[in-house]
């Protein structure tokens, strides 16, 4: 048997549950009970636990999968339904497999999965965890000739995994490359008090969605007591439309670990940890060869830069597929080897977060920053950008225009600017910072990208006239309901609610009482759950129904509509009995 | 410290709180009730019900997992919390399947006694009529996934007072679910006993003690006698003692 896994081998350090856990589905396609038995002793933890883990995570299965396991991302950028077409039905059909069930053989498994942070480059899939892109219905019937053929995925045609990374547009952070040790040098040389008064002088607010002040939280964590201090980066990336992390992490890794290494200089860490999508796996021998190069130059490991008592190294975890995780208390919980729940806050991480404790948490471009900010001073940042937020934001541009990838803007562009420069033509609406964020209109097109006007985690999905936005709604639906951890009420059942009223409606059976309920379960999610993922999961619903009603109303039915299909609840009671005959049916 | 700095106001009552306490620990010691079904005084809270939803000036948030703090000024019985309560009453009744008629916890029932509070006189909301199984294989006790609420009240009595780590909430989404922390996940194989406190803690259906149906006939069920708020404002764990032998007496009667 070709062993199509071994262009797979991550080898994963395997003391961590989850990278344990990733070996045995690598290796066995699934995860049994027994495995996790045997787990669970390794690891003496509850076998309850072992269990809860591989049922929360996507990427880990107790049934098992196909030798060549294919995942499509259902991202409105990066997904399978480019163009009227459907990616996922036509290699499932070429292969005759029915997608979620491995076939009979075991060769081939086909599934879906959230954005893959691959929005730039096309249609893209995972296959054994690597990406593939730029898909189109000849590639589709080429990948199903070498998975028929058995062929394992190193012997594929090489440029069918290339991720070409565009960089349309450079300011601060992707023009200079930072000499690794530079900004370290400077810390060291000013000290951990000085080096945060710059820090908090260049205004430097937190990149990942929340927009926290990097060194308010940074002085928290450094004021905690605690046994020990860690520095996490928040590298899960899983917004839909986000890829900039992406780019960012293969070209300016030497800037996150010296990012990361300042933080610990300043709040007193030994250790940090990356966590890191598992969509991002591809990523790993890259990051840990530039982490052995640092090592090896003294900027990390035992007395850092030759300095007394400065010891700090930094791993590398990879999650396992669930959104939630860069929330960051479910990111620490993850990072503990748990299932990825919100933790209650308060006590928020800067006080009580890895192991219970102080733990600053930071999104990689706010890592990259930060060293950029040490490097050459408060004001080289702060003279770009507004007042309230300095310095520049990594948009990640993907949807409906000429040149989608990776744009650098200082703070108070205008959001017109952005859609001229990538070439976007009869733009009908831009959802900013994913999903969760917001959906404008034209009439919006002049607000500005910054923490007072209109604020984005990094994603700019671009809605071109022709699309029809009902059905975005749907997959934003879809995709929350899929994500929701589960933990909470109005979150679990509601965004399941939300999913299946836009289902509906979009399906014709939709009246205007539906759109009531649309509202009050809107309201419902947004102001009753627990955690971020709750309070901005039907945000999308309610931009729709202010922004664009029309999208909703065309779809209305006038009279009333039974909620299900009576006849299509008849055909169990068919099967049963054998009957396909006009009078067992109801017209 | 004067007394005006450790109060709170809940609906314009002052209420006392010593550091430490939750908004839901404050209001319950001064018989003040706050709905909540996932929360028991004595277990740590959880969080997840979010019955006891209040608002702290335009913020919701869960008044069993948020501390008190010195003139917070707190909405909780008000004519819209109370219809988001309901609301995610009806959540948690479509989800599982909540058939009261047909269910020997009916009249016992905090969610259904939840649903009367708040006068809830229908589902509003599709059923999801999701496949969950029935685990009989305990001789004493019956689990009963169909009409589990996730609360996580068993799995934290059997983990905190029990001290047998019984039960876990594993899964994502909708397709969390109670397992069984025992090899092969049936409730025979694990350490429960009808004396244990996760075993009677339950507040619907879902874990029930074996040859005991209908020893109340209906009718004369606490929730027939007494509205939730009542009962909740009585519950505390070091009471659990007393309140399963009140439930004995009950059957006994
Ligand atoms: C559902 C959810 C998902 C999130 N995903 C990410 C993410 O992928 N990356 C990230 O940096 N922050 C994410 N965040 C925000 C983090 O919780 C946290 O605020 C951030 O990592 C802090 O870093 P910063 O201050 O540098 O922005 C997410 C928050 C929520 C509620
Ligand atoms: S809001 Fe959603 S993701 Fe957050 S805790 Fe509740 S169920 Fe989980
Ligand atoms: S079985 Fe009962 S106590 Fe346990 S989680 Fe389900 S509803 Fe709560
Ligand atoms: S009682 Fe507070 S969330 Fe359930």
């Amino acid at each position: 048997m070709t062993n199509s896994c071994q262009h797979n081998s991550f080898n994963l350090p395997q003391e961590h549950l989850l990278h344990r856990l990733h070996a045995l589905q690598q290796e066995y396609l699934h995860i049994s009970p027994q495995a996790m038995q045997q787990v669970a002793a390794e690891f003496n933890l509850p076998l309850s636990q072992v269990a809860g883990v591989v049922a929360f995570y996507s990427f880990f299965s107790a049934q098992p999968c196909g030798r060549f396991h294919i995942l499509f991302s259902n991202c409105t950028s990066c997904g399978y339904l480019p163009d009227g077409q459907n990616l996922m039905q036509l290699l499932a059909q070429q292969l005759q497999v029915n997608p979620g069930k491995t076939r009979a053989d075991g060769l081939i498994s086909i599934g879906e999965t959230s954005c893959i942070g691959l929005c730039d480059q096309g249609a893209s899939l995972l296959v054994n965890g690597i990406p593939l892109t730029h898909l189109n219905p000849d590639k589709i019937t080429q990948i199903a000739q070498q998975i028929t053929a058995n062929i394992s995925t190193d012997k594929w045609p090489a440029e069918w995994f290339e991720i070409h990374d565009t960089i349309y547009r450079r300011n601060l952070l992707l023009t200079t490359q930072l000499a690794p040790g530079s900004a370290l040098q400077q810390a060291i040389t000013h000290g951990a008090a000085e080096t945060l008064t710059t820090i908090q002088q260049s205004g430097l607010n937190g990149r990942g969605g929340a927009g926290f002040n990097t060194s308010k939280k940074w002085q928290l964590c450094r004021e905690a007591p605690g046994d020990a201090h860690y520095v996490i980066c928040n590298a899960d990336e899983g917004e839909p439309g986000t890829f900039k992390d992406r780019v960012l992490l293969r070209h300016h890794a030497e800037a996150l670990f010296e990012g990361m290494t300042i933080c610990a200089f300043i709040i007193g860490a030994n250790k940090g940890s990356i966590y890191l999508r598992g969509e991002y796996r591809y990523l790993l021998s890259h990051l840990q060869a530039v982490l052995t190069q640092r090592r090896k130059h003294g900027l990390l490991g035992r007395h850092i830069l030759n300095h007394a008592d400065f010891h700090f190294d930094i791993d590398i975890v990879v999650g396992a597929g669930a959104y939630i995780c860069g929330e960051e208390s479910a990111l620490i919980e993850s990072l503990e080897g748990k299932p990825g729940i919100p933790r209650i806050r308060p006590p928020f991480p800067v006080t009580h977060g890895y192991l219970g404790q102080p733990t600053v948490v930071n999104n990689v471009e706010t890592l990259i920053a930060a060293a950029h900010i040490v490097a050459h001073g408060s004001s080289w940042f702060n003279s770009v950008g507004t007042q309230k937020s300095t310095g520049t934001k990594i948009l990640s541009v993907s949807g409906d225009c000429l040149s989608p990838g990776i744009y650098e803007y200082p703070f108070g562009v205008r959001i017109q600017q952005i859609l001229g420069d990538c070439g976007a033509q009869r733009v009908q609406a831009v959802q900013l910072g994913g999903p969760a964020g917001k959906l404008i209109g034209a009439p919006d097109f002049n607000h500005t990208i910054s923490f007072e006007d209109i604020s984005t985690g990094g994603s700019f999905l671009i809605f071109g006239h022709q699309r029809d936005l009902l059905t975005v709604h749907r997959n934003f639906a879809h995709f929350f309901a899929h994500e929701s951890c589960g933990f909470c009420t109005p979150c679990r059942v509601g965004t399941q609610l939300l999913k299946s009223n836009l289902d509906k409606i979009a399906e014709g059976h939709g009246t205007t009482n539906d759109i009531e309920t649309l509202k009050q379960l809107a309201f419902l999610i947004q102001h009753h759950s627990h955690c971020g993922l709750g309070h901005t999961a039907a945000n999308h619903v309610l931009d729709g129904l202010q922004h664009f009603p029309q999208v909703f109303a065309a779809h209305l039915n006038q009279h009333f509509v039974a909620q299900f299909d009576l006849d299509q609840a008849l055909e169990s009671a068919r099967q049963i009995t054998r009957r396909d005959d006009a009078t067992a049916h109801l017209d | 410290m004067s007394a005006m700095q450790n109060t709170i106001r809940i609906d314009r009552q002052e209420i006392p709180f010593t550091p430490g306490q939750t908004i839901m620990d404050a209001a319950l010691a001064a018989k003040v009730y706050i709905p909540h079904l996932c929360h028991y005084p004595g277990l740590p809270p959880s969080g997840n019900c979010r019955l006891c939803v209040v608002e702290i000036e335009n913020r919701s948030v869960a008044a069993c997992t948020t501390p008190a703090a010195a003139d917070q000024t707190i909405r909780s019985n008000t004519p819209e919390l109370n219809e988001a309560r309901k609301a995610l009453t009806q959540m948690l009744f479509v989800e599982g399947d909540h058939i009261c008629p047909s269910c020997e916890k009916t009249g016992n029932c905090k969610l259904q006694a939840m649903a009367y509070y708040l006068g809830m006189l229908d589902d509003h909301f599709p059923q999801f009529y999701q496949r969950r199984e029935i685990d009989a294989s305990h001789p004493d006790i019956l689990l009963d996934h169909r009409r589990c609420i996730l609360c996580d009240l068993c799995v934290r009595a059997s983990r905190e007072v029990d001290g047998k780590n019984v039960f876990a909430i594993v899964g994502r989404g909708t397709k969390t679910h109670l397992i069984v922390n025992s090899p092969g996940g049936k409730l025979a194989n694990s350490p429960i006993a009808t004396t244990d406190l996760a075993a009677t803690i339950c507040p619907v259906g879902a874990i029930l003690i074996k040859q005991q149906g209908y020893q109340v006939p209906i009718g004369q069920r606490i929730y027939d006698q007494h509205t939730i708020r009542e009962t909740s404002l009585q519950e505390h764990i070091a009471d659990c003692d007393k309140l399963k032998r009140k439930e004995h007496q009950d059957i006994e009667r």
